[in-house]
């Protein structure tokens, strides 16, 4: 906040009147704005208590949510999982001295950061149904999401080891190491630890990839406000209890990784590793990292102002 | 392999990109004027203007796409009676335009945020010090140079941004491209590989030029330090 | 040892992606009841099998007034003639496990075994007739409209020129209104019924255009209990049939318990219960219904 000053004066007098009418005039226009999608929705009836408590009672909780709820982390349970599984696979194989492999590797990464997850989605899905899978919706998200997001951490691995100081490799080999001993006991690891923050973060583009599942049927907690929605008649009210829940899931994901992101910047600098950009997922290298970000990888200025290794910066 | 191309123009697949890259144009549009003015909340010197701007990017980059899509159909426009176009189908594009900007608009806000963080301080204490204001300072100083610097994230931004635009699908858009696929997956289940494969490798042709382009411009318009 | 850490960590987050998989595979079918009881009540239903001691039976989920999980009680017009029909088959009501069926699985969930038998407004047709086979018709529905409970201008498919009309995705119901009757109607797909009514309910949507038994069974929702009505004029025939695999011997069964179901009483009471304070009527031409030969 202090470093935010640099952009203005301190306000005087002045000023401070200015702010303070800002605030006040900001204020009633969201107010006003509330006031008026309220009056709306009292107006069409959608704030009626009923409706509100039938939203949030303990058959609400008991038979639809906390179903939702574990169906949601099911799915991307497995999909982080296998996500990291897939992501270090390719990730490691688009680093490897052989070139074939690191062509393949490279293209099917590349391939699968393309591709829209809800296209996935849908072709896993209907391909494992035309087959008779039991739980076709179920594996067409998991599919979905860890091909997606394994691409993604396939970066996180490639650009951590990209980053790491290049004396790490230089003292495997003269050690004696082949290159692969090097990248497998030496450079991945540290790149991988590097990555925690980076991967918890993915966690989040999976939880909220995972609401897809919707659209193809799969039971999730969307779904299940759907579901209950349509038994109550209050379907706007559901999906709002739903939307909350997931913020503060996410909301509480992105606050761990951003304290984990600080400690191991704390206890790691040693190696240099943070130097590789990989600090809080600002970094991750300019192409790697971010493109996923709209889906919430958590975006560098929020750690940005701590990096003490950065001076120049402001806010 | 004929049958096929039959197939393809018979559900009118170029069509559906072409949806996709409509409502890709308009929402990238509207999320970069957003998030600009959510950035200049988050930096400026009102108080209830930085919790405003922060709350918007925590809430909305913490919300699932699909809800705010179903909520712009049945929230925005089926109880708020929102009319957007007064074509019917048309009105639904719409709303899923708006649907993809407030969420998208939470990621420019972001990105143009790491871009101010690549100037340097000297050059908003120089505003400061020739007598620029916040906003002028902001307007001819930093953000030019932000901008500049914002070009990779935000690129980023853009091509998450396309290949969201299948979320339309939520939002009652029933023409593009990932309800086109379902639909012909349903029907010609015999084609389903050749399907999928069109309309990914239809993506990823849309998806490639923007990132190298991206790249590229970063690189070229960095200033140079 | 340290040389394997990597391959070890990419060994332990495969094992880990397995097991979690395992797992998750194992809770599928219970997926929707979540209680502790579904792992039980699926290995048992493994080890009878199809037409052991338990009846596995499909039903919808999803669609208040025909096949409803509520909780986990199954409530609805298809969920009551299930229970008779199990009943006349020597099941009791515990005995039965509620499975959903969604329309785009049912015939997969009978050939693979899944289920024994399915109840979800599964109309019968030649095309489905290649892979399953049916006992009934129960009930024969017809195409209709949802209207508000004001409206008097919409009386029929041909009525919508203009209005806006909404069905669910994946159904071709709406298009063939557009196709054959009223040109210039706009079409809405959403997800699922509710959000049409929803839709309907606010004023957004003119017309809900389904099956009309699906239709009486959500106006009769309190939510939407005095708000909408059926329209009455119906334009199709859909004759719900009980679905069983095509090896299954229990069509002549299941069509004397559906025959003494109808003769009782129990057949229009279910319908009453389920349409309740709709003055929903079902075609009394079609209904109810002459049943298919079961050699068909």
């Amino acid at each position: 906040m202090s470093a935010q000053t640099v952009l203005f004066d301190a306000p005087g007098p002045r000023a401070k009147r200015r702010i303070l009418l800002g605030n006040i005039v900001g204020a009633v226009v969201v107010a006003g704005i509330a006031a008026l999608v309220l009056a709306r929705l009292a107006d069409k009836g959608q704030l009626d208590a009923d409706l509100w408590l039938a939203a949030v009672d303990a058959d609400a909780w008991a038979y639809y949510y906390w179903p939702g709820f574990l169906a949601t982390m099911r799915a991307a349970a497995v999909a982080i999982v296998g996500a990291f599984a897939f992501g270090l696979l390719f990730g490691v194989g688009r680093l490897s001295a052989l070139l074939p492999v690191r062509v393949v590797c490279g293209a099917v990464v590349e391939f699968f950061r393309a591709v829209p997850v809800l296209l996935m989605m849908v072709f896993f899905w209907l391909l494992l149904a035309n087959a008779g899978v039991d739980d076709s919706d179920f594996w067409g998200v998991v599919i979905g999401l860890i091909l997606y997001n394994g691409s993604v951490v396939a970066e996180l691995v490639r650009s951590g080891v990209h980053g790491l100081p290049s004396g790490q490799r230089e003292a495997a080999l003269s050690t004696g190491l082949t290159r692969g001993q090097s990248l497998r006991s030496v450079e991945v690891p540290q790149a991988l630890i590097a990555m925690l923050p980076a991967l918890l973060s993915q966690l989040v583009v999976v939880l909220k990839d995972s609401a897809l599942g919707a659209i193809i049927t799969y039971r999730e907690l969307l779904q299940e406000a759907r579901r209950l929605g349509s038994g109550e008649g209050n379907i706007l009210q559901t999906l709002a209890v739903a939307a909350v829940l997931f913020i503060l899931i996410n909301w509480s994901l992105t606050k761990l990784a951003e304290r984990l992101g600080n400690s191991l910047r704390r206890t790691s600098g040693r190696t240099g590793t943070m130097a590789a950009g990989l600090d809080a997922g600002v970094g991750v290298g300019a192409t790697a990292q971010a493109a996923e970000r709209p889906h919430g990888v958590d975006e560098g200025p929020d750690a940005g102002p701590g990096d003490p290794g950065r001076p120049g910066r402001w806010t | 392999m004929e049958e096929y191309l039959d197939i393809v123009r018979q559900y009118d697949v170029l069509g559906a990109f072409w949806v996709n890259i409509q409502l890709a144009f308009w929402a990238a549009l509207l999320s970069l004027a957003l998030g600009s003015v959510l950035a200049l909340f988050r930096i400026s010197p009102i108080g209830s203007l930085q919790w405003a701007g922060s709350a918007y990017v925590t809430i909305l980059r913490n919300t699932p796409l699909t809800i705010i899509m179903v909520f712009m159909v049945l929230g925005a426009w089926g109880q708020l009676e929102l009319t957007l176009a007064t074509d019917f189908d048309l009105n639904f594009f719409w709303l899923a335009v708006v649907g993809l900007s407030i969420y998208h608009a939470a990621f420019v806000c972001e990105a143009i945020r790491s871009g101010v963080n690549t100037v340097p301080v000297g050059q908003a204490e120089a505003a400061r010090s020739i007598g620029l204001s916040f906003l002028p300072s902001a307007r001819l100083v930093i953000l030019p140079q932000a901008f500049r610097g914002a070009i990779a994230p935000l690129g980023n931004v853009l091509i998450a941004l396309i290949k969201n635009t299948t979320v339309a699908a939520a939002a009652s858009v029933a023409t593009e491209t990932s309800s086109v696929m379902r639909t012909m997956i349903e029907f010609r289940p015999d084609y389903i590989y050749a399907i999928f494969f069109t309309f990914a490798i239809g993506y990823v042709i849309l998806v490639t030029p923007v990132g190298l382009l991206s790249t590229s411009f970063s690189r070229r318009l960095a200033v140079a330090r | 040892m340290r040389r394997t850490r990597t391959t070890g960590v990419i060994a332990l987050a495969a094992t880990a992606a397995l097991a979690l998989a395992a797992c998750s595979s194992d809770d599928g079918g219970g997926d929707t009841d979540a209680d502790a009881g579904s792992e039980t009540t699926d290995t048992m239903e493994e080890e009878e099998g199809a037409g052991g001691e338990g009846l596995t039976i499909g039903i919808k989920f999803d669609q208040p007034g025909l096949g409803f999980m509520d909780g986990d009680t199954p409530s609805g017009f298809d969920v009551d003639v299930a229970k008779y029909v199990a009943s006349e088959l020597g099941y009791s009501e515990d005995q039965i496990e509620w499975v959903e069926a969604p329309s785009a699985q049912r015939e997969t969930l009978l050939s693979t075994g899944q289920v024994d038998m399915i109840f979800a407004t599964y109309s019968i047709t030649d095309e489905r007739r290649e892979q399953v086979s049916y006992a009934g018709p129960y009930f024969v529905a017809g195409q209709d409209l949802l209207v508000a409970a004001d409206n008097t201008d919409i009386t029929g498919p041909d009525a919508l020129d203009g209005k806006n009309l909404c069905s669910v995705t994946g159904s071709t119901s709406a298009q063939r209104i557009k196709d054959e009757y009223s040109e210039g109607v706009n079409l809405l797909e959403q997800p699922g019924y509710a959000e049409c009514v929803t839709a309907l309910t606010s004023g957004q949507v003119d017309a809900v255009t389904t099956d009309d038994i699906i239709l009486a069974g959500l106006g009769a929702q309190p939510a939407n209990a005095g708000q909408v009505k059926v329209v009455g004029n119906t334009f199709s025939e859909e004759r719900y049939g009980v679905g069983i695999p095509q090896e299954s011997e229990q069509c002549e069964d299941i069509n004397a318990a559906l025959t003494q179901m109808i003769e009782d009483g129990s057949w229009q009471e279910y319908i009453d219960a389920a349409t309740e304070g709709t003055g929903y009527t079902p075609n009394s031409d079609l209904n109810p219904p002459e049943f298919d030969p079961c050699d068909m």
